[in-house]
């Protein structure tokens, strides 16, 4: 019964959503106060209906309600509590039930927190976001239900596929949907301001914490997925450039990229067109994210069930929502006025860097990610575009970006003066480049090359603190009086140089792992000994255990460094019972920011088991990286100027006035 | 400069650097991409040793043979052709004859076989990789109802190396 309901509650929401489409607009048009005050309060009611559905399937779930098909299929009674809250979105289904939920909960949020925007705006912005809540509705409830039944029940359920048994899928996908999903806000508020045919710096003022918050998440999410992918599959890769990972991070990029354009647009009024064009473009990639892994197009981890309906159903919003999106921009766009001019050597022409090198290098993702698919639709020819094309595109576009990083925060608006910023930073590139030159030296060397890459990553890191060391004037003002600066200082300059800390630790990270680490395959026998990274490890022989759904084989390492033993290690192949469905638990050790991963190959007929070692040199600080990065990102949303529908400074005049009356 | 000139010399930075991308993607393209062949294929196909391609077929019953340490060597078959195959490494959990494969590699100019430095397999005991199921199914060797009911939700698996 409770499952009915819950079905009946989507059915509620998508007449909830029809109405928020429609009237509010209405109002906005005719100023008809009534009428768009419909959007804050059907936003609520819709996202708690949606919220009410989701609780009945995760109820179904954790019951282990077999009756219910989506559960059947991917539930089993002996899995462990949690992936049973987890599993509720290992599923096509109920991933797109989720999608749904955190778009209504944005929804919610602007209808709450858009307190202070003007009644037109916030009534169209909360009608855009119902538009796109009532496309996925639809989609769910026409071809993906959740709250199918099965008649008679089976009595066990087909267990969730073993490789989604894991933490990683109770925290990557909430994390990655609050990104993507979240850039729908800002697409909202750009598709409201062209149907309003009026923008300012206000709107950048609105949007911005929106954008902080999606991209602080997609950070976050992006940066999770590529750790799980790491430790579960077993190959030790940490990227594969796989249409999929491309599919979240071009969203990452454009939405990088907006974060930096609205900034332009907040301070100085400049890039107001293209800012509202890069706020679409950034959620027309999330849209195209997932159809590309919702549809089947593709194979991968993240394709469940394939049925051409729901891959034509999603083209289909993809089509509205995108075209329908340009079209308007089209035609309103010419009607925004243009904003403040700026020299070329300033921070505006910095942050247009910035936006022309992270937009073409989106292009150039986008193109090694879609060619194989368009190729095969028009010809019929299969090809594999990998690694080596991603590198050698986006790899060397990133590079000038990755330079210029710390120069953007020490030129002034407007005007900047390129040699002074020069003359500010060359002490911080000469640190850097000593950094790099101790941190080859200590690691023993490598290819020449790769100096430069730990150099790139130094400058970012001590390049990023360049801003705020001049601007506490430490030099001038001494300790004391440089701190008391320091603080008083707003947090979104801390967010800025953080997150740009961030990024240098991540590129450091990816220079260290993949010069540094190496990788040993080798038959061992039980006694065996093999030497990595300065650890020697012996094998112990396999062990049989059994787990709540599977059973396993535990290959026992001993790690000792010095002839002292210093960690044992587990590495494992796994049996999952109910899928007949083999896979490989990589052991991975952790020393500092560095890692031993050990991974399990096949039997040999001689008794020996083939074990694929890494090491695995600073490879946590890539993680880290981006761990920082959202940091810096949270620290910037603190920020009171920025804080969510935060009014726009208006104290000061009134301070003025005050003052002036006395 | 006048502002008219600062300007021009501006758009012509971002045109160049977009160039520059389009330049290095052609480029790219021209180098890393792999394109599909099934043994078949082959037999037509002047494949010259060296060129990267991607094999698929279904790795044929009792090819599979361990080398000298993780080296492997097996057949892929399209029941057709018959390309033998070399791949050192840790294969994939769901590897096994009569399985669909694809393997990434180029041909050896001096044995003439397919040395392959990536191995892919679904995680999934009912997996056929797509490339491979679209066309066997095409050439009735093999159809969906193999061991290949209900959802197909899977993984891929890869071993490269």
């Amino acid at each position: 019964m409770i499952i009915e309901i819950g079905h009946y509650a989507l059915v509620l929401a998508l007449a909830t959503a029809l109405i928020v489409s429609v009237l509010p607009v209405i109002g906005a048009r005719r100023g008809d106060a009534a009428m768009m005050a419909l959007a804050p309060t059907g936003s609520l009611v819709l996202f708690a209906l949606v919220a009410f559905s989701f609780g009945v399937l995760t109820w179904a779930y954790v019951v282990s309600d077999f009756s219910v098909a989506n559960v059947w299929e991917n539930s089993h009674s002996l899995m462990p509590l949690i992936y049973k809250y987890s599993g509720v979105w290992g599923n096509h289904e109920g991933s797109m039930l989720l999608w749904l939920l955190i778009l209504v909960f944005f929804s919610a949020l602007v209808a709450v927190f858009g307190r202070n925007l003007p009644d037109t705006l916030r009534a169209n912005v909360l009608a855009v976001q119902a538009w796109i809540s009532t496309a996925f509705l639809f989609f769910i409830l026409l071809t993906s239900n959740p709250f199918l039944r099965l008649d008679p029940a089976p009595a066990e359920g087909q267990d969730l596929n073993p490789v989604l048994q894991d933490f990683g899928l109770a925290v990557h996908p909430p994390l990655l949907y609050l990104g993507y999903v979240g850039f729908s806000v800002c697409f909202s508020f750009a598709v409201a301001a062209l149907i309003e045919g009026r923008i300012d710096a206000a709107w950048a003022r609105w949007v911005r914490p929106w954008t902080l918050a999606a991209w602080t998440f997609l950070t976050a999410g992006i940066a999770m997925g590529s750790y799980w992918a790491y430790y579960e599959l077993g190959w030790g890769g940490w990227w594969f450039w796989d249409p999929v990972e491309n599919a979240s991070f071009m969203p990452w990029l454009a939405g990088t990229a907006l974060l930096h354009s609205a900034l332009v647009m907040e301070k100085r009024e400049a890039l107001k067109i293209w800012t509202v064009l890069l706020a679409i473009m950034t959620f027309s990639l999330s849209l195209l994210g997932t159809f590309l892994v919702r549809s089947g197009v593709l194979t991968s981890v993240h394709s469940f069930a394939t049925d051409p309906t729901r891959g034509i159903f999603i083209l289909c919003i993809l089509g509205i929502f995108i075209g329908g999106a340009f079209v308007l921009f089209a035609w309103r766009a010419p009607m925004l006025k243009a904003g403040g001019i700026f020299a070329p050597i300033s921070r505006e022409g910095a942050l247009v860097l910035n936006n022309l090198i992270l937009t073409v290098a989106t292009a150039t993702v986008l193109t090694g990610t879609l060619y194989p698919l368009i190729l095969e639709t028009l010809t019929g020819e299969k090809i594999s575009v990998g690694a080596p094309f991603f590198n050698m595109t986006f790899g060397l576009l990133m590079l000038p970006l990755l330079v210029a990083v710390p120069f953007g925060p020490v030129l002034a608006w407007k005007r900047g003066d390129l040699l002074g910023a020069l003359q500010r930073l060359y002490v911080f590139a000469g640190l850097a480049l000593a950094a790099g030159l101790i941190f080859f030296y200590i690691q023993n060397g490598g290819p020449v090359l790769a100096i430069f890459g730990l150099v790139l990553g130094f400058w970012g890191m001590i390049g990023a603190f360049a801003d705020l060391w001049y601007r506490a004037n430490f030099a001038k003002v001494g300790l004391s009086v440089g701190l008391k600066r320091l603080t008083g200082l707003p947090r979104s300059v801390f967010g800025t140089a953080i997150a740009h800390f961030g990024l240098g630790v991540t590129v450091l990270g990816i220079f260290a792992a993949t010069t540094f680490g190496t990788e040993t395959v080798v038959e061992m026998k039980q006694g065996a000994s093999v030497d990595v990274g300065g650890y020697s490890l012996t094998y112990d022989g396999l062990r049989d255990a059994v787990g709540p759904n599977y059973t396993e084989q535990r290959g026992h390492f001993a790690v000792s460094r010095g002839g002292v033993q210093v960690a044992d290690v587990w590495s494992s192949k796994r049996l999952y019972t109910a899928r007949r469905m083999p896979t490989t638990e990589a052991g991975i050790l952790t020393f500092g920011l560095s890692q031993l991963y050990v991974s399990l190959g096949d039997a040999m007929d001689s008794g020996g088991m083939v074990v694929r070692i890494w090491w695995k040199p600073f490879i946590l600080c890539i993680w880290g990286g981006a761990l920082v990065m959202m940091f810096g990102g949270f620290v910037s949303l603190s920020d009171r100027r920025l804080r969510v529908g935060a009014p726009s400074r208006k104290v000061k005049p009134i301070k003025a006035t005050l003052e002036a009356a006395e | 400069m006048t502002r008219k000139q600062k300007r021009l010399a501006v758009i012509a930075g971002g045109m160049s650097f977009i160039l520059v991308a389009v330049l290095l993607v052609m480029f790219a393209f021209s180098q890393s991409v792999a394109y599909f062949f099934m043994p078949a294929d082959l037999a037509k196909a002047d494949v010259k040793p060296g060129t990267r391609i991607r094999l698929g077929g279904l790795v044929a019953e009792g090819s599979v043979k361990r080398g000298q340490g993780s080296t492997v060597s097996f057949t892929v078959t399209d029941g057709t052709g018959n390309v033998p195959v070399t791949y050192t490494g840790i294969l994939p959990d769901l590897f096994r004859e009569g399985q669909g494969v694809v393997t990434e590699g180029a041909f050896d100019a001096a044995s003439h076989s397919f040395v392959a430095d990536s191995v892919l397999a679904k995680h999934d005991e009912n997996y056929m990789p797509k490339e491979v199921a679209d066309r066997l199914k095409a050439q009735g060797v093999w159809n969906e109802g193999q061991g290949n009911q209900g959802q197909g939700s899977g993984t891929k698996g890869t071993a490269t190396r």
